[in-house]
């Protein structure tokens, strides 16, 4: 079959489709050359597959977790039992996020073979990983039409234009979730996106779900602090809030994920196990994840240390447990594209990520949660703290030349 | 005896086929070759012409750019062919050995009795400059050059590779001698790094360091970075310690000596074992009673950084081993042996294979698929796990792919030769021919700094 796709063959112009999927299926027969003779077993192939593979306990938790909601809202009571009709929750939340994971691998991997069709080169295994983390970030409501639009907007401005995989400044899936974010903000935050059916339901059937709020434990905490606190004294407020904020997001159930937010976030419990996968194989730095974890932690502290509303009073360790921080440090920040790539680089930047990322969500109020910013930030920033390790190193060496 | 130092980034890479302590006799036979493509940078001026008769000792070509190197034949017989490759250019220069071995008489005296010049002519003369490298660039030393020091190492550690205590076991004399004299062409220090508790420790009149830990350990480039490194506008330096035994030899009997004893290793020879040889033998008559597979790789040198030969091609000069190992031209499918198998039969410095959790002891039979295809820089912190030196590896390469002269000047360029980066070519998630870039990254910095 081969030669009707190498140069001059019958399809040349399928070659990179053709290429990527007999690679995908046989290791090719290429050779070493030059150089050492032997290589060592790992590809690129592999290391993305293994990402891909460390999703699959937040991609699972995500699915269930969405059908939860979903049944909690067609019932109209917030407070269901977590663990009954599980089978039915799965396939209710299968119904809803298989769809976007579609979408999301259909629309980028079409784009990538488009870009590889041009540049005549196969598919690039970057995209693997994208195209999953893409919808893990997406509120279980968005519409398919958005999710489509913003992968491609990620592939193409985020990614080809800089050559592909491996080039890109900015980490793909957060491009696709800012996008949408500034975009769309309707779709992508308030309190009637995280639970799939909630809004429709909301606008036709408002009597019905009187009290019920579908908001996000960040949600919930901005509108804590807002009127549920109001009617005790001025001294009391801000610790009643967080009282209140407790009662109802319970650190277990945050950290095992039972609460509302994007499809593949809430759960730092299978962020953790994904993370465990990452760190074992040498894929994710731990570096990365630990000072992402510690630089969150201690702004999260330093808010405690000046206190005074809910936001700034709620325990440090809370913030690591809620919103998308820990599915931001694990599989966001820890991108070695867009990440800093020398191993004091990594602990500056992981640090500065995790503690961007709780003032923002704390200090500004137009948006309930800074993880995605604080890291599309750090990918900026990163080159930079890379050059300053690099001239330190160029430094090390000049001054061992007048000393000698 | 200063400290050990003991290198932990790098790597070991277990390989199926080493050489058993036992010596097997090649006799000189047939037609030798003395390649001026293994002198990098080299462009020879023949003086023998085809159809000479020529000595053991007798030069066959000098370097055009610096006249006093000289190339001599390892053997006694008559110039068979000059093989031209493009513009003309000398590939080859073939022998057909006569198989007695008659060796051109140079007049010796003691050791103590040369002065530094006489010295460097006498191995100018005799060919054993050839021998001796230089860093930066790595390239045969400029004799006009003061270096600051020359390095030794009397251990390998790449894969496979021979161990010199059992080589020159019984010529310590011989190395002893040859120090002597390296050590009075020498403004500056003979460095002679070894593992702890080596035999090799007990040389006089050269400055000991002791290296141990994971390849490359034993390179040169490694131990001159933790030693005193190299500076721009510094030279230094190296060879390898057969070769100082050989000068030793020289300096006892006045007659070049090509033998060497190489180690024959690799999972397709039937019983490695060290070969008693001739520079530039035929690798065919080297392996022919060793290797019955078809598909094979013969590899003159080791499989980091050694040459790929055909069976009718000729052993390096710089080779003190030939290493054999299966070609990988075959298509693996993705789940029984190729990018999503299990693993067990691959050897990974990366924790996605499971190589990390197998006992130390288990060897592999690796051959010579890439494994992948070639991709851009994902992974960071991969190659710095196997690079022992204060230079960012990952950034001096693309500085090189780049052609930046500033950035690979600041990066450390004169420091290192395209073997320092041999692990991290091996290891590299990108499959880049990373040796190669810092070859042509040297090439452009001999052509503008230098």
């Amino acid at each position: 079959m081969e030669p009707h796709f190498i140069k001059g063959g019958k399809y040349e112009k399928w070659n990179p489709l053709f290429e990527t999927l007999a690679t995908f299926a046989f290791t090719p027969k290429l050779v070493t050359t030059k150089g050492t003779h032997i290589r060592d077993g790992v590809d690129l192939k592999r290391t993305m597959f293994t990402v891909v593979i460390a999703l699959i306990p937040c991609l699972i938790f995500g699915i269930y977790n969405t059908g939860h909601w979903e049944m909690a809202v067609a019932e109209g009571n917030r407070d269901i039992p977590y663990f009954a009709e599980m089978g039915a929750k799965f396939l209710m939340g299968l119904t809803i996020v298989l769809p976007v994971v579609v979408v999301s691998y259909g629309v980028g991997l079409t784009i990538e073979f488009i870009f590889g069709m041009l540049r005549g080169h196969s598919l690039h295994e970057g995209f693997l990983v994208s195209g999953m983390l893409i919808p893990l970030t997406m509120p279980a409501d968005v519409p398919l039409w958005m999710v489509g639009l913003a992968t491609a907007f990620a592939v193409i401005i985020g990614k080809e234009i800089f050559g592909g995989t491996g080039m890109n400044v900015v980490n793909i899936a957060l491009t696709a979730r800012a996008f949408l974010f500034f975009a769309y903000p309707t779709s992508m935050s308030g309190d009637k996106v995280w639970m799939s059916g909630l809004g429709e339901k909301m606008n036709t059937n408002a009597a019905d779900l009187d009290g019920f709020s579908g908001a996000t434990a960040l949600g919930d905490l901005a509108s804590f602090m807002s009127d549920k606190a109001t009617v005790a004294g001025e001294a009391v407020q801000s610790n009643m809030a967080v009282q209140n904020f407790s009662n109802e997001y319970g650190a277990w159930e945050s950290f095992m994920g039972m609460i509302p937010g994007s499809i593949g976030e809430t759960s730092t419990m299978a962020c953790l196990i994904g993370g465990l996968l990452l760190v074992i194989t040498g894929v994710g730095s731990l570096r990365i994840i630990l000072s992402f974890f510690a630089g969150g932690f201690i702004m999260g502290l330093l808010l405690n240390a000046i206190g005074g509303n809910p936001y700034l009073d709620l325990p440090a360790f809370y913030h690591l447990i809620i919103g998308g921080f820990a599915f931001g440090a694990v599989f966001m920040a820890t991108d070695p594209v867009t990440a800093s790539q020398t191993a004091t680089g990594k602990i500056i930047y992981g640090f500065f990520g995790g503690f961007l990322a709780i003032m923002i969500r704390v200090l500004n109020p137009a948006y309930p949660e800074g993880v995605f910013l604080a890291i599309l930030f750090m990918n900026v920033m990163a080159p930079i703290i890379d050059h300053y390790i690099i001239q330190a190193n160029i430094n090390r060496r000049l001054k061992r030349l007048k000393t000698a | 005896m200063s400290n050990t130092i003991s290198i932990r980034k790098g790597l070991n890479i277990r390989l199926v086929g080493e050489a058993t302590k036992e010596i097997k006799e090649v006799p000189v036979s047939g037609t030798v070759g003395v390649s001026p493509i293994d002198f990098h940078g080299l462009t020879p001026k023949m003086v023998v012409k085809e159809g000479e008769t020529v000595l053991v000792g007798d030069v066959l070509f000098f370097d055009k750019k610096k006249e006093q190197i000289k190339f001599v034949s390892p053997v006694s017989g008559k110039v068979k062919e000059i093989v031209r490759g493009e513009k003309r250019r000398i590939m080859n220069v073939l022998i057909e050995a006569d198989g007695k071995q008659d060796a051109k008489k140079f007049t010796v005296k003691n050791v103590n009795d040369y002065s530094a010049e006489e010295m460097k002519s006498l191995l100018l003369e005799s060919g054993f400059w050839s021998s001796m490298k230089q860093r930066p660039l790595d390239i045969v030393a400029d004799p006009e050059n003061k270096a600051k020091g020359l390095y030794v190492s009397s251990f390998d550690s790449a894969p496979l590779a021979p161990d010199y205590e059992f080589v020159l076991n019984d010529e310590m004399e011989a190395v002893q001698k040859g120090f002597d004299a390296l050590s009075i062409i020498m403004d500056g220090k003979v460095h002679l790094s070894s593992k702890p508790s080596s035999s090799f420790t007990k040389i006089k009149g050269v400055t000991h360091h002791s290296f141990d830990g994971l390849h490359p350990a034993g390179n040169i480039g490694t131990q001159i970075h933790h030693i005193d490194p190299i500076n721009k506008g510094e030279f230094v330096w190296s060879i390898n310690i057969q070769e100082v035994a050989a000068i030793g030899k020289f300096l006892a009997s006045g007659c070049v000596d090509a033998s060497r004893k190489i180690a024959l290793t690799g999972s397709e020879v039937e019983s490695p074992a060290y070969l008693n040889v001739t520079r530039g033998t035929v690798m065919g008559s080297l392996v022919k009673d060793f290797v019955t597979g078809e598909n094979v790789r013969y590899i003159s040198g080791n499989v980091l950084t050694g040459d790929r030969k055909g069976l009718t091609e000729y052993l390096g000069h710089h080779h003190n081993q030939i290493s054999v190992i299966p070609e990988g031209d075959e298509y693996k499918f993705f789940l029984t042996s190729g990018w999503l198998g299990h693993g067990f039969d691959k050897f990974s410095n990366s924790r996605l294979f499971p190589t990390f959790l197998l006992p130390k002891s288990k060897k592999f039979r690796l051959d010579t698929n890439t494994n992948g295809e070639e991709r851009a820089f994902v992974v960071s912190g991969e190659l710095e796990r196997v690079f022992p030196f204060d230079i960012l590896p990952v950034q001096l390469t693309k500085a090189a792919i780049t052609n930046d002269i500033d950035g690979m000047e600041n990066l450390g360029i004169y420091e290192v030769a395209p073997e320092d980066f041999a692990l991290c070519e091996y290891v590299c998630t990108t499959k880049i021919n990373i040796q190669e870039k810092i070859r042509q990254g040297l090439d452009l910095i001999a052509s503008e700094c230098m």
